[in-house]
């Protein structure tokens, strides 16, 4: 596999020929990239690439088949559990469907783990709950459960307690599936923000070429058997057809349906029964 | 046969397996509730949790017992002439044997189950990575406070439970067959011996609580991240506890030396 990794600043992630396999299918093979500190990288490929399992292999939620992981500065890949939560106190993770706590309120989703850091008063940690709800935008939610909020706010929700105890790196997984225009928006500049403003890291799975291209400084590209990485506007402009293919967003030929051969056409005009 | 022997050999090396992590789990349990940092009032919200959802079965299924145990014994014993002996028949049943055991069942059905759902579907939606992301360990903040208070209200709603049978077997007994108030009660105080009844009585409904705690906690924190797997994780759950509680009923029953 060719290796993919990046020049341009020092990385703060590092992939060194890492293998994973889940029950004999192998997900990575001899997979090396690097993700740049303070900048943000997003993560394409098809489905079942591995993208998400990239994530949790940074995050330690998942432990590499062979090869090495190296997270700001530490190398994560046997790290014990006790000295792996300290590594992922310098992590913050968005998940694709919140994972929020759905027993508890908005509130006490995002004071949670000040808590148990016992950081600060309970005045305090309400100030810094109240101040990271507002930062994304969520005022007046802090009473409601997870289960109450819409998609857009929920994700704005996980976001403020992914964001809560100033991660160096954030994780984000498929931040913008299921999201409508705004709401996407909405949390494409937030991320923006995040990383502009505070430097933070970030690395990003995401479906979404148009957010992609905005937002992205690298792209890592998942292809079978290889990953490729560039800026966009490099990899948009790509002469592999492979890798140029996966930005193409002209609507595809509806020929590629074939019909099973006992279907009876539907003339033009005629509603479908 | 070859492939039996081996399928044979499969199953029992996964038995163990499982067995040994059923055991490193537990420890990971004590660890996390003897350890800090403590959390008092996840605890307290768990027994509470726990004893209201299994409160009103357990009262419920403790009056019909045992105005079924009065009826039955009344219609036994009279036959005999000894009428008299209903207050120490019943409160041995229930106090021994039937407040412990179907106390676990009705607690593993209503409360097991639950526990088991909740965790399954907090690995289904990735709560529990949630979690360890933000470095917090999901066995002190989830699983342990959710298993010890399962050991703490199985004894409390296990007396609950032979406290209603003993109500509904006098309802029966004496309201309703006419039996003497006096003769019922100094029956059932006469033959009731603390050591041997009342201490055994709670030391099974304590280790029906750590078996339900253990085996619910497990199987909903191992399930699969799927629909099925939350199904297959309550299903289980209900299984296997409720033939740990049947079988560990005879080792304690055999191994206390409950006196005739």
């Amino acid at each position: 596999m060719e290796p993919a990794v990046a020049e341009a600043s020092p990385a703060h992630v590092s992939f060194h020929d890492v293998n994973m396999a889940f029950d004999g299918r192998v997900v990575h093979r001899s997979l090396s990239c690097a993700f740049p500190r303070g900048r943000i990288t997003v993560i394409l490929g098809g489905s079942g690439s591995g993208k998400s399992t990239l994530l949790r292999l940074i995050g330690g939620l998942l432990r590499p088949t062979g090869g090495r992981i190296r997270v700001a500065e530490t190398d994560i890949t046997d790290l014990p559990d006790a000295e792996l939560f300290a590594v992922r106190s310098r992590l913050g993770m968005l998940f694709q469907g919140g994972a929020l706590l759905d027993s508890m309120t908005v509130f006490d989703n995002l004071a949670l783990p000040l808590r148990e850091r016992r950081t600060g008063s309970q005045q305090e940690i309400a100030g810094r709950v109240h101040e990271q709800l507002t930062s994304v935008g969520l005022d007046g939610v802090e009473d409601l459960l997870p289960g109450q909020l819409s998609g857009g706010m929920l994700r704005r929700a996980a976001l403020a307690r992914a964001m809560i105890l100033r991660p160096e790196i954030l994780l984000c997984d498929e931040p913008f599936s299921g999201l409508d225009p705004i709401s996407l928006k909405r949390v494409e500049a937030l991320l923006a923000g995040i990383n502009r403003r505070l430097g933070t890291t970030l690395i990003i799975v995401s479906h979404h070429i148009a957010s992609t291209v905005r937002l992205a400084d690298q792209v890592l590209l998942l292809l079978p058997g290889r990953a490729v990485t560039g800026p966009p506007a490099t990899l948009q402009g790509s002469d592999d057809p492979e890798i140029a293919g996966f930005f193409d967003e002209d609507v595809p030929d509806e020929s590629a349906y074939h019909p099973p051969a006992d279907h009876e056409p539907v003339p033009p005009g005629v509603p479908a029964a | 046969m070859t492939k039996l022997v081996r399928e044979i050999g499969y199953r029992a090396l996964s038995t163990v397996a499982e067995l040994g992590r059923a055991l490193l789990f537990a420890g990971a349990i004590v660890r996390a509730t003897v350890l800090p940092p403590y959390r008092p009032h996840r605890y307290l919200e768990e027994i509470h949790n726990l004893g209201v959802l299994s409160l009103v079965i357990v009262c419920i299924s403790g009056l019909a017992v045992g105005m079924v145990l009065g009826l039955q014994g009344y219609n036994t014993l009279v036959r005999f002439g000894a009428t008299g002996s209903l207050g120490a028949v019943v409160g041995l049943s229930l106090i021994r044997e039937l407040g412990p055991v179907l106390t676990a069942l009705l607690v593993t059905g209503r409360a097991g189950s639950a526990t088991a759902a909740e965790i399954a579907s907090m690995v289904t939606t990735e709560q529990l990575d949630g979690l360890r992301m933000m470095s917090i360990d999901p066995v002190g903040i989830v699983v342990a406070p959710k298993a010890v208070a399962m050991v703490f209200v199985m004894p409390m709603l296990c007396a609950l439970f032979i406290l209603f049978g003993i109500a509904g077997s006098y309802l029966v007994g004496v309201t309703l067959m006419g039996l003497d108030p006096g003769t019922f009660l100094s029956s059932l105080s006469s033959s009731v011996r603390f050591r041997d009844d009342i201490v055994g009585s709670m030391l099974k409904a304590l280790i029906f609580g750590c078996l339900t705690g253990l085996i619910a906690t497990f199987r909903g924190y191992f399930s699969a991240p799927t629909a099925a797997g939350v199904s297959a994780a309550t299903t289980s759950t209900v299984v296997l506890t409720s033939v740990a509680i049947l079988i560990s009923d005879y080792f304690v029953t055999a191994l206390w030396g409950f006196e005739i």
